[in-house]
């Protein structure tokens, strides 16, 4: 199989690299060769990261090119706007609509582009655009929204549910498990 | 000197540099680049092999005094040459033959670009030991491409090498020296064409990483800034004080070094910079390598303000205890040492503490230790607000009929501030009611504030 490429965006102490590991284990627990290479520096403290995760029968380079992405998954609007030149043509991108204000806004030196998703959509892309906040909230934690992008990517993927609750039950704690399945399951219904 | 070009290779070369180093008596480098050492592959677990070698005494080889390093000298040389032959036929260098064309000699993560862009259409020399280089490996390789390629990231070390063998080969002409290579760089290198992708037409603003809402350092920065200090940084999350809106810090170096830079901006520049040079330096930092420029401040006699920001933890790295903390890196109970007695032990008389949350504090006590005629050490004392045992207050709010839109708010560069509509606004996700924005608000528009006495 040739090989396929996800990249995580997002800000800083999103959750990104939960999902990355759990990505990682699903797709190393279904037989493929798995590449996961992150953003070095100062990746916590509210910066753009962005990690890549790549699989197939024998992988290379650990990191994704312009113009090479399958999917792109998106904890923030403006982050898959940043990314898009890396998604592959006819690509996918599933990404969180929340607004993050970066310090340069909010200082005032910069401004927020609106209307991004529907840019992102005009410029040709695949678009899979939802509120995981809000569902995150509705699963019982703010903080889930990394596995409700997840839920809504596995949408796209032919796998098996019951391999990514292996996943998620091999990288989470026991007592925010239920929490978890519940916000995956949330972003899997829901979208487009 | 090994390079391992992903994990796995990471973990075969590292027993194999134990192999080499006893075989050979030698000391082994395993080099990890930034690539390979931010990424991860599958590896083969093994069980773990602890031989027992027992420890000799001989003191012709182990102490390095004149008389005894010329002797040991001679043997260095004897045994580069039996590793220069170890290296022509070692399992760490391999030929992989493929088209004839293009021949690459290659090693660490380029060589997995040039796999990603060419697979097996060109012939690959990959070098796993690139000090010594394998002389007769690399020109029987030469002699079977029709033209050679030297991919390396940085500086042209193998490149040098092969020039010197009398070879003719293509390398820093073609590709950058300053940063990482990717698939992409490379294949545009070689002139092949890279996939097309989308664009958008706007301007998509910079996401640089700040300090997080309830961060210690930032009260820290505002008033060193307020007080139009010169700031001498060091290495850590407070490294962000360099960035705006707080642009306090304006030299970072090495770890340590902002200790003997205020050292010698004082002794250099006198009293013009006595009373507004700081070091600040964080508690790891500290421990790591500060005690030293603090003992030679205190001994050589500079009029120096040394802030060491004590947030109790290694922040940036992910929260690694440090020798201030009194648990080990497993988190198991350890030594602790104490900050204010060692500084004291030091010979500094003046050691002040103070909390980053209370500006007026901090800004008194500083004004008081730069204008006092002798050495002094200020430590900004609270621990990282990410810090799983730190209590948060609950989110601040704006009473929007009383903010005036000054922005006097914004200064301190919290991400849980901004502006809508002309009025600051919180984001109660962010906000762990730290509090030391209301301290700057001229209307006290901020509301939901707890007692001090309450915290």
């Amino acid at each position: 199989m040739e090989t396929k490429n996800i990249m995580i965006v997002g800000v800083g102490g999103q959750g990104s690299l939960l999902a990355s590991k759990l990505l990682g284990h699903l797709l190393m627990s279904q037989g493929y060769d798995v590449k996961v290479s992150e953003v070095h520096g100062m990746s916590q403290r509210g910066g753009s990261v962005v990690t890549y995760v790549r699989y197939g029968d024998k992988v290379f380079s650990p990191v994704i090119d312009k113009g090479e992405a399958d999917y792109i998954v998106s904890f923030e609007i403006l982050e898959a706007a940043r990314w898009l030149p890396f998604l592959k043509k006819d690509g996918q991108i599933v990404t969180n609509t929340q607004q993050i204000d970066p310090m340069p806004v909010i200082t005032g030196a910069a401004e927020y582009p609106s209307d991004l998703v529907k840019k992102l959509k005009e410029s040709g892309a695949k678009v899979d655009a939802l509120d995981c906040l809000s569902l995150a909230e509705e699963a019982g934690s703010a903080k889930a929204v990394n596995i409700v992008l997840l839920g809504r990517l596995s949408h796209y993927f032919d796998l098996p549910e019951e391999a990514w609750m292996n996943s998620l039950q091999a990288n989470v704690p026991e007592k925010f498990l239920e929490m978890n399945k519940k916000a995956f399951r949330l972003g899997k219904e829901s979208g487009q | 000197m090994i390079e391992p070009s992903d994990s796995a290779e990471a973990l075969e070369f590292t027993k194999l540099a134990y192999e080499i180093s006893e075989k050979f008596d030698t000391p082994v480098l395993l080099k990890m680049c930034t690539r390979v050492a931010h990424s991860q592959s599958l590896v083969e677990t093994g069980d773990r092999n602890v031989p027992d070698f027992p420890y000799e005494k001989n003191i012709g080889k182990y102490v390095m005094m004149p008389g005894n390093a010329k002797k040991r000298h001679p043997i260095v040389e004897e045994r580069t040459k039996k590793l220069i032959e170890y290296a022509e036929n070692c399992p760490l260098n391999r030929v992989e033959m493929g088209g004839t064309e293009i021949g690459i000699i290659t090693g660490s993560t380029s060589y997995q670009y040039v796999k990603e862009v060419f697979g097996d259409s060109v012939s690959v020399l990959k070098l796993g030991m690139t000090n010594p280089l394998p002389n007769k490996l690399i020109k029987d390789f030469a002699a079977k491409v029709d033209k050679l390629f030297v991919v390396e990231e940085l500086d042209p070390i193998i490149e040098n090498h092969v020039k010197a063998l009398g070879l003719t080969v293509t390398g820093k002409d073609l590709l950058p020296v300053c940063d990482e290579f990717s698939q992409n760089l490379i294949a545009k290198a070689f002139g092949k064409d890279t996939a097309e992708s989308y664009a958008l037409e706007d301007v998509i603003p910079n996401r640089p990483p700040v300090m997080c809402a309830g961060c210690p350092h930032r009260g820290l920065f505002y008033t060193l800034k307020k007080n139009n200090c010169t700031v001498l940084g060091d290495i850590g999350c407070y490294t962000l004080g360099a960035v705006p809106p707080l642009g306090a810090i304006e030299m970072t170096l090495c770890m340590g070094a902002s200790i003997g830079a205020v050292h010698g901006f004082n002794k250099v520049r006198g009293a013009e910079s006595e009373n507004k040079t700081v070091a600040v330096i964080g508690d790891s930092t500290f421990m790591h390598s500060g005690m030293t420029g603090l003992a030679n401040v205190a001994y050589n006699q500079s009029n120096s303000t040394i802030v060491i920001v004590d947030n109790s933890i290694t922040g940036m790295t992910g929260h690694q205890q440090n020798p201030t903390t009194g648990y080990n890196i497993k988190g198991d109970p350890a030594g602790k040492i104490d900050l204010e007695a060692l500084c004291r032990a030091m010979g500094f008389e003046r050691v002040r503490v103070v909390d980053p949350y209370n500006l007026d504090q901090c800004d008194k006590v500083l004004k008081e230790e730069l204008a006092a005629a002798a050495p002094s050490v200020i430590i900004s004392r609270r621990p990282c607000a990410l810090l799983k045992y730190v209590k948060h207050n609950p989110p601040l709010s704006i009473n929007r009929d009383k903010c005036v839109g000054c922005k006097s708010c914004m200064k301190i560069g919290c991400p849980a501030i901004s502006m809508k509509d002309g009025k600051a606004t919180i984001d109660n996700t962010l906000c762990v009611g730290c509090n030391v924005c209301s301290q700057l608000c001229p209307v006290s528009a901020f509301e939901g504030m707890v007692n001090k006495e309450d915290r």
